[in-house]
């Protein structure tokens, strides 16, 4: 049963983690506008949220952002660590999420087969 | 898009791009056997000259696409099942949209998961705050994030996996205590 009474034990939890979130920098960003809707964004931003709860990388920051012009290659999800080149993910299913969040995210290792753009840091 | 929840999530992300720092969302199983849902923001508004072709896909403000779908789908989905699409705007002070569907249309789409198009919602603008509420033949249930903001003070972020995770599953415990029984919705 849940109640707004979780929050307290929450709380705690989510302060201890705000500094971390400043500063680690690495983002996964989702294309929330309306064909990455339609294509099942909602599902891969959740698969997003439970893969981070799940492996307590509470330090990882999600984003959204709107279109892109990328339509048919929705979902889209970028990655982006801190002074690495950014990545953009197509066609992304809630599947392929744990996939990129152990190689990517955690290890560094772009998962090429999904890769549809990349854009080099400066 | 299959699921109404879908079309109110994609109708709240137009209110967060026009920059609404509250969207109400407000969804009811009303007694003549209609869903209503109304997603009414304090965002930038409409001209009323943009607002009558507003139904049109050929009109929208992005840049990225020459179409907008978000509006003309809801405006077909609602009318292929014996309901209709509203909306009303005034620059500067905001836009309300309100569809409503006949539920025993076969074509009416279920409306699916509201819990996790709300959650998804905040976690993606959370700064934006959410006023959500569900009239169900059970009873009405309100969930405000302002309350949450309040509860948790600066370590409250509805990005963070944890506090999503929370919300969606308060959400969907409370709409299954509201909404009628028996159907899958
Ligand atoms: N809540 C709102 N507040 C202010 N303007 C809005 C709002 N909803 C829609 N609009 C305006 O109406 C246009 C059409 O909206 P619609 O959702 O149909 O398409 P879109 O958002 O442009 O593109 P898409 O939804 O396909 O990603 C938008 O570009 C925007 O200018
Ligand atoms: S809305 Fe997804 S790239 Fe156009
Ligand atoms: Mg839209």
């Amino acid at each position: 049963m849940k109640s707004l009474a979780d929050l307290h034990a929450l709380r705690d939890k989510l302060k201890s983690d705000l500094k971390l979130r400043k500063e680690s920098g690495t983002k996964i960003i989702i294309g929330m506008g309306t064909c990455g809707i339609a294509a099942g964004a909602r599902e891969v931003m959740a698969a997003v949220l439970d893969e981070l709860a799940r492996r307590h990388l509470t330090d990882v920051q999600v984003q959204q952002t709107g279109c892109i012009g990328m339509c048919d290659k929705e979902v889209l999800l970028d990655v982006l660590r801190p002074g690495e080149a950014r990545i953009t993910y197509g066609n992304v299913k809630p599947e392929d999420v744990s996939k990129i969040i152990a190689n990517h995210v955690v290890n560094g290792n772009i998962v090429e087969d999904m890769v549809v753009g990349k854009i080099e840091n400066k | 898009m299959g699921e109404l929840a879908l079309n109110i999530l994609d109708l709240a992300q137009n209110a967060v791009a026009a920059q609404a720092t509250l969207i109400r969302i407000e969804v009811a199983e009303n007694e003549e056997g209609f869903l209503v849902f109304r997603i009414a923001d304090n965002g930038r508004g409409m001209e009323q000259s943009f607002l009558e072709k507003v139904r049109d896909p050929f009109v929208t403000t992005r840049t990225t696409r020459k179409v907008g779908m978000g509006i003309p789908l809801v405006d077909m989905a609602a009318q292929q099942c014996g309901g209709r699409m509203d909306i009303t705007s005034r620059p500067g002070k905001g836009t309300e949209v309100t569809a409503s569907f006949r539920r025993d249309n076969i074509d009416c789409p279920p409306l699916g998961d509201v819990a996790g198009s709300i959650a998804v919602l905040l976690a993606g603008a959370p700064a934006t705050d959410v006023l959500f509420s569900y009239k169900g033949s059970r009873g009405d249930f309100v969930f405000d994030s302002r309350n949450i903001r309040e509860e948790l003070g600066e370590a409250c972020d509805f990005s963070h996996p944890e506090l999503a995770a929370w919300v969606r599953a308060y959400l969907q415990q409370e709409i299954d205590r509201v909404k009628e029984e028996g159907r899958a919705i």
